[in-house]
């Protein structure tokens, strides 16, 4: 199953605030959709989860994140 | 261990309160997450690694004694409430004096005269209106500790004297209650953690006091404002470390700093069969 998240409507850093935190609720090898507003977000989201250790791909304002822990 | 558990209470907490919505057809807070207020008043926390949600509603459902508001208490109480403790106590029987406000900023020039607690708590609790913040008013020695710190799950020892230290280390480890110890005089100071029976207790450490008259008090040796400040502020950040079961815990060791030299020394040390406190005989 995929967890979507909407954080269009958020600034930073509160894109990543909920993003972190959807994450915690996965297990290791979920997989979360993050879909973002276009500029900061969209450069911000997939670097702090990469940073974090996370798999992320970039498909347009949607940001997918496997959890690696 | 802990971050499993906080974890699964969390995903717990949103399944109830997913039942809880669907049964009454209006939003609810779930209890083991975050109202969006929480969630934008914590992010800067929330953003770090090893800091999540579960370390915050372990925040939230914690409930704190500081003992003393004063030069040490002012930083800690201020902390730990921005940081979120869902109930935090502060402890004082004092009156604001002029010569308190160079290090005690929780109280006001117009509040000399005042009971400290009245204008601590009031502050506090318009620092974070989400949080519960509560006022004693008393003081605390051997005679009413155990029943101060009943019903709280850390102290803070924010107070400037050897005989409510020891009175207070004595009832935390009668409790089971987990205990930041923390003292400052002049250029200096010390913070230490505990977990009776687990680790080292204060007498553990300093098994008696120094002789009367042998110890400045505050009063008498004077302290710079921004000495209590650093104190107070790692004794704070032990006790979120505490509360929320970060790694790294000053247990089983105190920090010694000089700040007249910038010298910050860790001295280990362990608990002792034969302390008074916590030892076999206790």
């Amino acid at each position: 199953m995929v967890a979507v998240l909407d954080v269009t409507e958020l600034r930073c850093p509160m894109t990543w605030v909920r993003t972190k935190l959807a994450l915690e609720r996965l297990d290791p090898g979920g997989v979360l959709e993050v879909t973002c507003p276009p500029g900061e977000a969209l450069d911000n989201v997939p670097r702090s989860a990469r940073e974090a250790g996370h798999a992320v791909t970039v498909d347009g304002a949607v940001v997918r994140i496997v959890r690696a822990r | 261990m802990f971050r499993a558990a906080a974890r699964a209470a969390v995903r717990a907490g949103e399944e109830a309160a997913g039942v809880r919505k669907a049964l009454e057809g209006a939003p609810t807070q779930a209890a083991g997450t975050l109202s969006p207020e929480e969630l934008e008043r914590y992010s800067r926390q929330l953003v770090l690694d090893g800091w999540g949600e579960a370390e915050q509603v372990a925040l939230r459902e914690s409930s704190v004694l500081v003992v003393g508001a004063g030069a040490l208490g002012s930083p800690v109480a201020s902390y730990l409430a921005g940081a979120g403790i869902g109930r935090l106590g502060v402890l004082d029987d004092d009156v604001v004096e002029l010569s308190n406000l160079h290090r005690q900023h929780l109280h006001l020039t117009p509040e000399v005269g005042l009971p400290k607690v009245h204008g601590a708590v009031a502050r506090l609790q318009l620092l974070n209106p989400e949080i519960l913040v509560e006022p004693y008013q008393v003081r605390l020695d051997a005679d009413s500790a155990d029943g101060l710190v009943a019903g709280h799950d850390l102290v803070v020892d924010c107070s400037d004297g050897f005989d409510t230290r020891y009175a207070l280390n004595a009832a935390c480890c009668r409790a089971g209650v987990d205990l930041v110890e923390g003292g400052v005089v002049g250029y200096g100071g010390l913070v230490m953690s505990i977990r009776p029976y687990e680790t080292a207790c204060y007498r553990c450490a300093f098994p008696q006091a120094p002789p009367p008259g042998s110890q400045p008090t505050c009063a008498q040796a004077g302290v710079l404002g921004p000495v209590a400040g650093v104190v107070g502020s790692l004794q704070a950040l032990e006790a979120m470390k505490l509360l929320a079961g970060l790694d790294g815990a000053l247990l089983d060791a105190f920090l010694q700093v000089d700040l007249a030299s910038a010298a910050v020394v860790r001295v280990a040390t362990a608990r002792r069969p034969e302390c008074a406190d916590c030892g076999d005989e206790s």
